[in-house]
């Protein structure tokens, strides 16, 4: 079996799982349960400063799929609501009983030194494993001059940083909010202050849906509304390209990441990590499943390392990162056509509308004389868009088939239709 | 008609117990269904399901508004398209219809869309506030529509939408065919056929003038002088007989004519009960009068027929229907005696073997004996000819005994149009006859206004 053991930025874990801060990190109670429930990880529900925040009812709304399965989940929440003591002796108590998982406190102040100068070192007494920096919260808080808006100026970032690794010798993680336009901005002052590792991503500004009856957003609170932050599986592809800008970035290369945002699977953390995280966090996933979930991502990640031939997460993290490139790298000659499987297919024209409609005209609909349907690529025609593919109900009865063109690899900076093209 | 069985005893259930066993056979989906088998639709294109609705339903649209929750909007898009789509969604045999085409009906899909339970749950949750459709400017044409049947209803609805007045000559006192005297009393459950002929007429410019009688107090050629154009909509008002000593007897009797009475019944517990029946056919008809027979209590139900399984023309899913209320279906026999006691009555039935020879359906020569409180026939209804009988009208070009028609349901006879069960067009079934009388209308329609151009 695969080792899933690591050691992040210093902090070692039983596994790479851990629970994001947030509600399911809230108190002891629950991460003893999650701990139960097999989590090599916590990061403490954010701590602040007395007198400790007050939350509103309602405080989540959610993006509903087609069969009303949970896209993505919006909150309004803050940060604890309980008092720093509590918390402190709880976190406390919870590392003494639990000292093989990773336990992070986050943590939020006012961005000012006196303030972190304070926290820090109660929260080193606890025996906590580490700190994360909560910059990321992107409602309420901001408007207190904490969270988001910290983290939307990369000297802040930096600044607080260096504040925490002078006032405290546990490592620090900067957790990143991803509601900036370069991720890779707030990733290089993190460095710059000294940062251990960078976490990413908290959560995306967002508005999921209004009632229109009553015209208010949702969440309702009384009759008004508040834009939330927005998480779930739905922020994956966001934050992997996140994490896939940082990891590729030279700036910051061997900056341990911590992957975040939308990881429901031991497939999505596999992504995750395959492109540059060393850890993963998960909230949503636990809030809509409940702790259990953690016991088949763990049994599904080590049987598909065993099955790939890797003995610990370090065997594969990263691998994916030497693969993904800008645009103008991409080979030009490169080429694939769709294939449709005519035993699979079920007829159900989505391919021909699709392409017929908004793509290449690269499907026929050829009727056949008992009244049915037969679709077939037009070769010719077909740009290897992957569209049909992608709307196609039946699993891997399209395939995207790659041409021998008999072309060298030619990259966008050296096609001659490049008006800007580099000399050769 | 129903005197040849009063001899027969009662029902020993009363009449709630009894209305019970004639509530849906197929019952409707909850919201919460709707919603999941909505879900399962794959919203095709050129979908094979439409191809397959003989009224050209767009069924992936209205899944859609299901499941978007604009349950109004796919009632709309129903009815726009077959004015009866709530009987329809009743009463079609989805499985050889729509559902069977419909691209997820295969082993690796799991099943269908439900598309005939979806179409009833859009239709009975509409909740329209005012008919959904509005007459267009009167035309001051006026037609006249025989029959106030499926295909009858369908085309003066159409024809009034365009703006056109109908007035519709019906025989029996209540409007709505077969849909009120003739569907299987658990397919088309308590008033839903006379609230839909009501919603039909809720359009407006339809007068329906009852005990009207084309062959008898009307005449084709007054109807011809009278209105701009006819339709006829007469179905099918004959069963066809077996051509056998004492066919009349007491106990003796056209499954039609009993199912009828069943329908119209204000007390289930007071319709003869044949304990031990024996039906003659192998249709739906056949099936539907074995099925209600056991359900109002019998014992003993045959449905005999003359040639195997295979040939039978009720579908897999009627024959399964029979076979849970333990009707037994007898193959390969065919009627040969009428078999009556001491007061001439049926006591039962003798039957002659039958197999196949050469192609050719033969007896082998063995017989068997049957006992029966009652015999039900159920083999095929026939054209009434007595409708057609005055001069005018026997001049229609018939095939067979049915009218015949062209693809605009076109008669022989200039401005005549027919539709439904009573033409050599298409399938006996309520949603053809829907079908038929809306396209009769369109011709009709395109006609008077092409007469008006070029007046
Ligand atoms: C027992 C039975 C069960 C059936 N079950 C199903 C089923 O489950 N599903 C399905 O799709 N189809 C079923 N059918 C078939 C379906 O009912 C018919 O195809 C459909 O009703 C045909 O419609 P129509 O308008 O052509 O004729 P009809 O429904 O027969 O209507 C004809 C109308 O014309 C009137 N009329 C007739 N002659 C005259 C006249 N001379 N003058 C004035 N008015 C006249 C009649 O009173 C009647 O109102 C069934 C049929 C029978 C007999
Ligand atoms: C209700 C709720 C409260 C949250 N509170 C915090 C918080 O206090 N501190 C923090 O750093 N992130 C907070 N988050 C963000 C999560 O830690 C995490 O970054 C985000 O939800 C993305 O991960 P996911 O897609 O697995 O949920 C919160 C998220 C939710 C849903
Ligand atoms: S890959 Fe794109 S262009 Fe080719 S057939 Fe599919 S949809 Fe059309
Ligand atoms: S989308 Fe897939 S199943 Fe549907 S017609 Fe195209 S290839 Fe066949
Ligand atoms: S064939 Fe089936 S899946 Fe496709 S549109 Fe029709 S009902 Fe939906």
């Amino acid at each position: 079996m695969a080792d899933l053991s690591i050691e992040f930025a210093g902090i070692k874990a039983p596994n790479p799982f851990w629970l994001a801060s947030a509600p399911p990190t809230d108190k002891a109670y629950n991460v003893v349960r999650a701990f139960e429930a097999g989590w090599g990880g916590v990061v403490w529900k954010t701590l602040g400063e007395d007198p400790a925040a007050v939350n509103v009812s309602s405080r989540y709304s959610a993006h509903y799929g087609v069969n009303r399965e949970v896209m993505g989940i919006n909150n309004i929440e803050l940060i604890t609501d309980r008092s720093l003591e509590i918390n402190l002796r709880e976190i406390t108590q919870v590392k003494k009983d639990w000292p093989d998982r990773a336990l992070i406190v986050s943590l939020m102040v006012p961005c000012v030194e006196e303030s972190w100068k304070a926290i820090l070192p109660l929260v080193e007494a606890t025996g906590a494993d580490g700190i994360e920096l909560n910059f990321g919260c992107p409602h309420g808080m901001p408007e207190r001059g904490m969270g988001a808006a910290v983290g939307q100026v990369p000297e802040y970032v930096e600044q607080v940083t260096r504040w925490c690794k002078t006032y405290c010798s546990l490592p620090v993680i900067v957790k990143l909010t991803p509601n900036i336009t370069d991720i890779r901005q707030s990733a290089r002052a993190a460095h710059r202050g000294g940062a251990d590792a960078v976490s990413l991503i908290n959560t995306i500004n967002s508005i999921t849906s209004v009632d229109l009856d009553r015209m208010i957003a949702l969440p309702i609170v009384g009759d008004m509304s508040t834009h939330g932050g927005y998480c779930g599986s739905a922020v994956k592809p966001i934050a992997l390209n996140m994490v896939a800008e940082i990891a590729r970035d030279p700036a910051t290369r061997g900056l341990p990441i911590c992957g975040i945002g939308g990881i429901g699977s031991w497939r999505d953390a596999a992504e995750f990590i395959a492109l540059g995280s060393g850890a993963v966090q998960v909230c949503t996933a636990a809030m809509l499943h409940g702790f259990r979930i953690v016991e088949d991502m763990k049994d599904g990640l080590s049987r598909w390392m065993d099955s790939q031939g890797y003995r610990s997460i370090a065997d594969f993290s990263g691998r994916a990162v030497s693969h993904t490139t800008d645009w103008k790298y991409l080979d030009i000659n490169y080429q694939v056509i769709a294939r449709i499987d005519q035993d699979a297919c079920i007829g159900c024209g989505r391919c021909h509308i699709a392409c017929e409609d908004t793509s290449h005209q690269a499907i026929a609909n050829l009727r056949q004389a008992d009244g049915s349907h037969r679709y077939e690529v037009i070769d010719a025609e077909c740009v290897g868009c992957n569209l049909c593919q992608i709307t196609c109900p039946v699993q891997d009865c399209i395939e995207m088939v790659p041409q021998d063109t008999g072309k060298p690899f030619l990259d966008w900076l050296h096609d001659p239709r490049n008006p800007y093209r580099e000399a050769s | 008609m129903i005197e040849s069985l009063n001899h027969l005893p009662r029902p020993s259930s009363d009449n709630a117990t009894l209305a019970d066993h004639f509530s849906d056979l197929a019952p409707p989906l909850t919201a919460r269904q709707a919603a999941v088998e909505a879900s399962r639709c794959l919203y095709c294109y050129d979908a094979p399901c439409v191809n397959a609705c003989p009224s050209d339903i767009d069924i992936p649209s209205f899944i859609r508004n299901i499941h978007q929750e604009n349950v109004q909007g796919a009632a709309e898009k129903i009815l726009s398209a077959n004015i009866l789509g709530g009987s329809c969604a009743r009463v079609c045999p989805t499985e050889i219809l729509c559902q069977q085409a419909c691209v997820r009906n295969n082993h690796q899909e799991c099943a269908p869309v439900l598309i005939g339970l979806l179409q009833r749950y859009a239709v009975d949750h509409a909740e329209f506030d005012a008919h959904p459709f509005q007459r267009a400017a009167s035309s001051g044409k006026r037609i006249a529509v025989v029959g106030a049947g499926p295909a009858g209803l369908s085309c003066a609805h159409r024809l009034a939408w365009h703006g056109h007045d109908v007035v519709i000559f019906e025989a029996r006192p209540k409007a709505g065919g077969l849909n009120e005297y003739g569907i299987a009393k658990y397919k088309v459950v308590d008033d839903f056929a006379q609230r839909e002929v009501d919603f039909v007429l809720q359009i407006g410019g339809i007068e329906v003038r009852h005990g009207q009688v084309l062959g008898e107090n009307l005449s084709l050629g007054e109807l011809q002088q009278q209105f701009d154009a006819v339709f006829l909509g007469l179905g099918l008002n004959a069963s066809r007989q077996l051509g056998l000593a004492n066919e009349y007897a007491p106990g003796v009797l056209a499954a039609t004519d009993y199912i009828c009475e069943l329908r119209q019944a204000e007390d289930l517990n007071r319709l003869p009960l044949a304990n031990r029946s024996i039906v003659l056919g192998a249709g739906n008809t056949a099936i539907d009068m074995a099925v209600q027979m056991a359900r109002l209590g019998a014992q003993d139900v045959n449905l005999v027929y003359r040639r195997g399984i295979e040939d039978m023309g009720a579908t897999e899913h009627e024959q399964h229907i029979a076979k849970e209320h333990q009707v037994r279906l007898l193959t390969w026999a065919q009627p040969e005696q009428v078999l009556l006691d001491d007061q001439g009555r049926v006591r039962g039935m003798r039957f002659a073997r039958t197999q196949m020879i050469d192609g050719r359906l033969q007896t082998t020569g063995e017989t068997f004996e049957l006992a029966a409180d009652a015999i039900f026939k159920a083999i095929g209804q026939t054209f009434d000819e007595q409708a057609l009988s005055d001069h005018n009208a026997q001049t229609l070009a018939r095939e067979g005994d049915r009218i015949r028609v062209d693809e605009h349901m076109r008669t022989s006879l200039p401005g005549v149009y027919a539709g439904g069960d009573c033409t050599h067009l298409g399938q006996d079934l309520t949603v053809q006859a829907v079908q038929h009388g809306k396209l009769a209308a369109e011709a009709i329609h395109a006609q008077l206004m092409l007469n008006v151009e070029a007046a």
